[in-house]
């Protein structure tokens, strides 16, 4: 368990800390995926005039909260990413449970505006457009609950004072997922 | 997390480190091992296992194509079912379970570190998980065969409505699982394509500048670029089959308002590109090589690079030149035919920049020479029958025949076979510390090469004649039925190729453990890796990282005496460089 940390980990021949590359090029990814998934549904939506009456089902107002709900947990991860710059790992570390406080918010919100769909009979196999409608949020949803489990382990890690580096790259994430929703809440919720 | 320990910071310098000098049990050494080396041959010889797996396929249903209906031996008789199973797993396995694990994983990870001076990747555990989450989607597809319904048979392209309805497919669980391991493998292949980019990015020896790079390593990390930017896609289409296939939705169903036509361009986005990202880290393995073994720098380096880049910018226009006949608008089909074309031009480029590598060199016929030689000979016959297909005109004749067939096996064989080959012949030395045989490499090249001809050649005659690939037994079709000797040929050429591979892996196997010593340069290269020891120990420069003073490709420099002048000698006079 004592291996030495190879010195190819502590280079930066690009004077960009690699794990901000890694967070970068993950996103990067990320986007790609994202951009497949939506790409179709806009295809399919454009395709389908009907679609829009199926989406005026949706509730705005759930899809509002929950976009204020995440808007306001990416400033928090940014106050973290502040305590955590200016050495703070203790406060670093009460921001990123305010943050996983917002992921789990807004979980619960979308579970309970989930239940209320699926008890309507608005099921993922009822139509094309529910079936993106669940597929779509289902994946975001993923990411914001993987990056509460990171932000804890990170919280754990900055209260102790260690890798306070790893607030920020948990925060470009975090932001990256806010970003996500973005698109989602629109193209999802608005567009009728 | 285990990273507590903290190393001190010595940025590139020489600072004593004491790697390796603990004995490791060989569990810890071998199978969950962190060690970059150890990692890259794990790909290597699972890949070399899937190749054989792979090829034991094409012999099955070879054997049923030349002999329709009788048992083969070692398998028995092959039924329709078992066919598509097995034609369509022999494409999977051999594209994301042979190609990629050996060309960019393999070779990726035992090199990037050794050539560019460092000690390890810089996420060494990444890289573990990475394998493990690809071992893991080679048995999960390896296990499909075995499960009820057997193995996924709607072809390695997964076409719905086929592959999303178990009523069409008849392999429920098959169907799945195969989405599964290939998604799987798409995760591995992400986690290790970041590790790779990061690793080149920040972690090259002091002084080692962009151009400086080994062609080969900036060949692998574009490619792994490439399959990042092009992977999501069918990423999201391979969740969205999941969801036909197991939640009932209708995203590829036209019952249902969904569009089996969207998982073509999902599909194709990411597999022309995918071309490119396996050809691309054998064209650097062949640019190592011959530079290595004509004794001349590399003809034009930047030039090679932009071609590189240009390549790979162009792959993502050109995907629906796989659709020309599945009903897509005639006017994108003349688009989709012009940047086809296009492409072909900086791979062209690179081949001819190659030739002019080879010319007026003093060329040694090794056999990684022979291999990369072929290689260059093998894929300009890829290439040129591209231009056919790329054309919608001529594409509307031959789409899905056995020239289609022919001609991406002339252009994947190249690059999968033949790069593995070079690569493994060259680098051996490296990797096990002692010498292949070159009699016996010698035997296996002209073995394989001639044997490879053999059956493909037939199999483009077979193409223009109109034979259509996915078909059991030719002999229910009058006009086809008169052609079995062409298929007879190309099976005895495979089972003759085949039967050469067996003196690659006893050549293998016999000088890894008895071949004559190889010394740390045994072939006079410049870059960094030849420095280390051979095999290199955990570590890799346990007496110290090197420093990099100069390009990769300075052979037959003159007023030197010696005609190469590897990367981490200094230079003798100061000013002169």
């Amino acid at each position: 368990m004592s291996m030495t940390k190879p010195i190819a980990t502590t280079r930066s021949a690009t004077g960009i800390p690699t794990g901000k590359l890694a967070v970068w090029w993950v996103i990067g990814s990320e986007i790609v995926i994202f951009g497949g998934l939506l790409a179709s549904y806009i295809m399919h939506r454009i395709g389908h005039p009907e679609w829009a009456e199926y989406a005026s089902h949706t509730n705005t107002w759930f899809g509002g909260a929950n976009t204020f709900v995440l808007l306001t947990s990416s400033l928090f991860a940014v106050l973290a990413h502040y305590a955590a710059e200016h050495g703070d790992g203790k406060k670093a570390a009460k921001w990123l449970l305010a943050t996983c406080a917002g992921g789990a918010t807004f979980a619960s919100i979308k579970a309970v505006e989930w239940s209320i769909e699926i008890s309507h009979g608005y099921t993922i196999t009822a139509n094309g457009f529910w079936s993106f409608y669940y597929t779509a949020a289902g994946i975001h949803a993923l990411h914001v609950i993987a990056g509460c489990i990171i932000m804890l382990i990170i919280a754990r890690q900055a209260w102790k004072g260690e890798e306070l580096h790893r607030v920020e790259l948990i925060g470009i994430y975090w932001h990256f997922v806010d970003i996500v929703w973005i698109f989602l809440f629109p193209l999802l919720y608005i567009a009728k | 997390m285990a990273e507590a320990g903290t190393a001190v910071e010595t940025h590139g310098a020489h600072g004593a480190h004491d790697h390796g000098h603990h004995e490791q049990s060989f569990l810890s050494k071998y199978i969950f091992s962190t060690d970059h080396k150890i990692i890259g041959l794990q790909y290597m010889f699972t890949g070399i296992v899937m190749a054989l797996i792979g090829g034991y396929m094409s012999y099955a249903f070879r054997m049923q194509l030349a002999f329709p209906g009788e048992s083969v031996p070692g398998y028995g008789v092959v039924s329709q079912g078992e066919y598509n199973s097995l034609v369509t797993n022999h494409g999977t396995i051999m594209i994301f379970w042979v190609a990629m694990p050996v060309l960019i994983a393999a070779f990726g990870n035992f090199l990037i570190p050794l050539m560019i001076g460092a000690d390890d990747m810089v996420f060494p555990r990444i890289n573990r998980l990475s394998y493990q989450i690809f071992l893991i989607s080679a048995i999960i597809l390896i296990a499909s065969f075995f499960v009820p319904g057997g193995g996924f048979g709607g072809a390695w392209t997964a076409y719905p409505p086929l592959s999303a309805n178990a009523e069409y497919n008849l392999t429920p669980l098959g169907s799945t699982l195969w989405l599964v391991a290939v998604a799987l493998e798409f995760v591995a292949f992400l986690l290790g394509g970041i590790n790779f980019i990061t690793t080149l990015m920040n972690s090259r020896a002091p002084g080692m500048k962009m151009h400086d790079i080994p062609m080969v390593l900036w060949m692998i990390v574009i490619a792994s670029v490439l399959f990042m930017a092009s992977v999501g896609p069918l990423i999201a289409g391979a969740v969205m089959l999941f969801m036909d296939q197991v939640v009932g939705t209708g995203y590829f169903d036209p019952n249902r308002g969904g569009d089996p036509i969207l998982w073509q361009h999902l599909f194709w986005f990411f597999g022309h590109p995918e071309v490119y990202v396996v050809l691309l880290p054998a064209m650097g393995i062949v640019a190592d090589i011959i530079t290595t073994f004509s004794r001349k720098k590399l003809f034009n380096y930047k030039l090679i690079l932009y071609t590189a880049f240009a390549t790979g910018i162009i792959s993502f226009f050109v995907w629906a030149h796989h659709q020309f006949v599945a009903g897509i608008d005639p006017r994108m089909a003349n688009v989709f035919t012009i940047t086809t074309l296009i492409i072909s031009i900086p791979i062209a480029e690179m081949l001819f920049l190659y030739i002019a590598t080879l010319y007026g060199g003093r060329i040694r016929l090794a056999t990684p020479m022979l291999w990369a030689l072929s290689f260059i000979a093998e894929f300009l016959i890829g290439g040129i029958t591209g231009i056919f297909l790329g054309a919608s005109g001529s594409d509307i004749y031959f789409h899905d025949t056995y020239f289609v067939l022919a001609h991406f096996h002339y252009t994947f064989f190249p690059i999968a076979i033949i790069g593995f080959f070079a690569g493994i012949t060259y680098w051996f030395p490296k990797m096990f510390g002692r010498m292949l045989n070159e009699r016996l490499g010698k035997i296996h090249f002209w073995g394989t090469i001639i044997s490879f001809n053999f059956i493909f050649i037939p199999l483009f005659v077979l193409g223009t004649a109109g034979q259509h690939r996915r078909i059991y037994n030719f002999q229910n079709f009058p006009d086809l039925a008169g052609l079995q000797d062409l298929r007879v040929l190309a099976t005895t050429a495979l089972l003759v190729m085949l039967a050469f591979q067996a003196v690659f892996l006893f050549n293998f196997v016999v000088s890894m453990f008895k071949g004559k010593p190889a010394g740390k340069n045994p072939w006079q290269s410049n870059t960094l890796e030849w420095t280390a020891d051979s095999p290199p120990p955990h570590g890799n420069w346990p007496e110290g990282l090197p420093n990099c003073y100069r390009g990769p490709y300075e052979y037959s420099v003159p007023g030197r005496e010696e005609d190469y002048w590897p990367q981490d000698v200094p230079p003798d006079t100061a000013p002169a460089e």
